[in-house]
């Protein structure tokens, strides 16, 4: 009862939102950016009013550095984003999603650092096309074989994908040198006005304000993809993906195409982490972090940008926050010891009781609640 | 490229690659099962594997064995493997079972879509592998050396010891029953039919969802077979030691032929010969890979298999 209201009053709220004129939702869009870039700054809560040292009340993480939680976060977030056109627009389950990323980082370290074998220390910005292209190109060797059969091979195929990647990177000490990885991989480029280089070693803050950037021109591109042909059959492929065929969709090739652009979403994503981290090394790409992506897009709703920012922001972010709090009280709680764990048993229950997440897409709604629909009167003949 | 390693030890690399081949086909056996009947990747599977493992250490522990007690002697032996041996296989079928009614018979119930099963089993698997890492710490356990490694008889200059007779002696044997059980009894027959067509099935009496519990239980007991015999080969056990054998056993079921009981006995002890051939040639930081390149290229070629896929068309 209280779960059928609160749903009402959900889609109440976006119905309103919706309604509201064109420059209202604008308005609030730009608010909502504008406090994202000023989030990690101290003057911020100085002037809201929160005298320094509270002000892990409100958002801070106390336990770290509250720029380079958010610079996690926002990682996290371009991950779900990309993992999104893959499992969201096209259904398509890839359980690997942080091979790509790694694959990203990879090139990059390769390419720019002057301790690689390759030697060709490229500037970070010239080897981060390459590191998307790369990750794309795996991407089509990967969905090359698998995506023409039975959708379900290619959710083992990239679990395999994503942690033989790793444990190569950990074992190889040619190409990339082990556990020991690869050092001094260069910042982006840029100088501050006080003549020092923007994105330093100790402040986080550049680079979460480069990739929130990089987050925001990446979810005007998917957005006009999903509403583009692409995207129609997509959602086509996604419903039914016989009908589709029937119909004149080429499946097999917006499928390999959904699959390369998640893929360059997480080389991409891969590429920044590299450029900030400068340190690369398989530690870096543990598979639970490829679950965890998963996680946050089923979380927030597959099929929805919107979704799963909000996903990608709690899978990440309220662990660190939850760990500050408990830290306040006295509580000296890992939340982040729990995360696989804790999100592991959300999935199950979500895929049970809300299988189209908490900011859900509405026409994946409709597709649940249409199936769930057609079960019923099977049930209920015996009974009669 | 290392030919002469290849060829000066193709004997011994033969030998291990079947007993571990061994291994990654009564895991298959569980995916080929639970994939027959359902058409999902059971990816729990791995840690039904792995919770044998911990229990069947756990009951030794029981018993009064540890890492430094001596080899016992035969009669206690056998006590202590038996005893292993079925609280193993109860346990992996226990959480076979378990992930079955929990999370994949309400999803049924609802008629979800198959990729929220493919969800449901990661989660699933992540559930029970992190649960058994935050209760052990995330440490790896070592196992009493119950059977000593004994030479028995060498085959073209490559030593054969009793535990690797033991592990193919074993596997072949749990085998041949589950072959007789679903090619022969009645239950095997309803296992067949629902894999042929669930809803014929169905309409000529067959309950189909106590068939579907029948294959979990009868893929946790192979399960808890493989963890034991894990156990007394490899000696250590950790909670993820599943995601690796999970992996292995799932290429093997897909070479053999999914939803094919014998191509999973096939497809793993080829996959197992084939990695070790791979490690002598290539080295050993190789050898995990090739299981993964053997089914990409598979899937190329020929996707259904070496003996292709049925559970339902094997004997009508």
């Amino acid at each position: 009862m209280t779960a059928t209201s609160d749903k009402r009053r959900m889609s109440a709220l976006r119905n309103r939102w919706d309604a509201m004129p064109k420059q209202v939702r604008w308005a609030g869009l730009i608010a909502l950016v504008l406090f994202l870039y000023i989030l990690p700054n101290k003057w911020f809560y100085e002037y809201l009013g929160f005298p320094i040292g509270s002000e892990y009340f409100a958002f801070y993480t106390t336990r770290s550095d509250f720029a380079a939680v958010l610079f996690d976060t926002a990682v996290f977030v371009l991950l779900a984003v990309g993992l999104n056109v893959v499992v969201g627009f096209a259904g398509l389950l890839d359980l690997g999603y942080f091979g790509f990323y790694a694959v990203g980082a990879y090139t990059v370290a390769l390419l720019t650092s002057p301790e690689s074998r390759f030697g060709t220390n490229w500037p970070w910005l010239a080897a981060v096309p390459v590191a998307i292209l790369v990750a794309m190109v795996s991407g089509v060797i990967l969905g090359g074989p698998t995506l023409r059969l039975r959708g379900d091979y290619l959710a083992i195929v990239t679990l395999g994908f994503a942690e033989m990647i790793r444990l190569y990177a950990a074992r190889n000490e040619g190409i990339l040198q082990g556990q020991r990885g690869i050092p001094a991989v260069p910042h982006p480029p840029g100088t501050g006005s006080d003549g020092k280089p923007l994105f330093g070693v100790v402040d986080s803050k550049p680079y979460y304000w480069l990739i929130l950037t990089v987050i925001i021109v990446i979810i005007f591109a998917m957005r006009n993809l999903a509403n583009s042909r692409v995207g129609r059959a997509w959602v086509a492929i996604r419903e039914d993906e016989d009908a589709a065929e029937i119909m004149g969709v080429p499946t097999f090739k917006f499928k390999l195409w959904a699959f390369a652009i998640g893929a360059a979403v997480g080389g991409l994503s891969g590429a920044l982490f590299a450029g900030k981290q400068t340190f690369i090394n398989s530690d870096s790409f543990l598979l639970e972090n490829s679950i965890l992506v998963l996680a946050a897009v089923i979380l927030g709703g597959a099929g929805n940008i919107k979704g799963a920012i909000v996903g990608g922001a709690i899978t990440w972010y309220l662990p660190e926050w939850l760990r500050g709090i408990g830290g306040l009280i006295g509580v000296d709680f890992d939340a982040a010891e729990y995360r696989i764990l804790v999100f592991g048993l959300v999935v199950i229950v979500m895929m049970i009781f809300r299988p189209q997440g908490l900011v859900p897409n509405r026409r994946r709604a409709a597709e649940f609640a249409d199936r769930r629909k057609e079960v019923v009167p099977q049930e209920t003949v015996p009974n009669e | 490229m290392n030919f002469h390693d290849l060829f000066a030890n193709f004997p011994a690399l033969t030998i291990t690659g079947l007993e571990q081949g061994a291994i990654y086909a009564l895991v298959a056996l569980g995916y080929t099962l639970v994939y027959g009947v359902l058409r999902l990747i059971n990816f729990a599977h791995s840690e039904v594997f792995m919770v044998g493992t911990f229990t069947a250490l756990w009951t030794w522990e029981a018993l009064g064995y540890d890492q430094n007690s001596p080899a016992p002697a035969f009669g206690p032996l056998i006590l202590a493997i038996l005893a292993g041996l079925a609280v193993a296989m109860l346990a992996s079928a226990a959480t076979a079972v378990t992930v079955e009614l929990v999370a994949y018979r309400p999803l049924r119930r609802r008629n979800a879509p198959p990729l929220a099963f493919l969800i449901t089993a990661i989660g699933a698997s992540f559930v029970l592998s992190e649960s058994f890492g935050i209760g052990t710490a995330r440490a790896p356990f070592g196992m009493p050396v119950l059977i000593p490694s004994e030479t028995v008889f060498t085959v073209f200059g490559a030593a054969v010891t009793n535990l690797q007779l033991l592990i193919l002696g074993v596997t072949l044997i749990m085998m041949i029953g589950l072959d007789q059980f679903v090619n022969r009894s009645r239950l095997g027959r309803g296992i067949r039919a629902v894999a042929q067509d669930a809803d014929t099935a169905a309409l000529m009496g067959v309950n189909k969802n106590r068939v579907i519990l029948l294959v979990f239980v009868l893929g946790g007991l192979m399960a808890g077979v493989a963890a034991l015999l894990w156990n007394v080969r490899y000696g250590y056990t950790k909670f993820n030691v599943g995601f690796l054998i999970g992996l292995k056993a799932f290429s093997a079921a897909v070479l053999g032929g999914i939803g094919n009981l014998r191509g999973a006995l096939l497809g793993g002890l080829l996959l197992g010969v084939v990695e070790n051939y791979a490690a002598g040639l290539f080295g050993g930081d190789w050898k995990d890979f090739t299981g993964f390149v053997l089914l990409i290229v598979l899937l190329m070629f020929r996707p259904t298999g070496l003996l292709g896929e049925s559970l339902g068309r094997a004997r009508a």
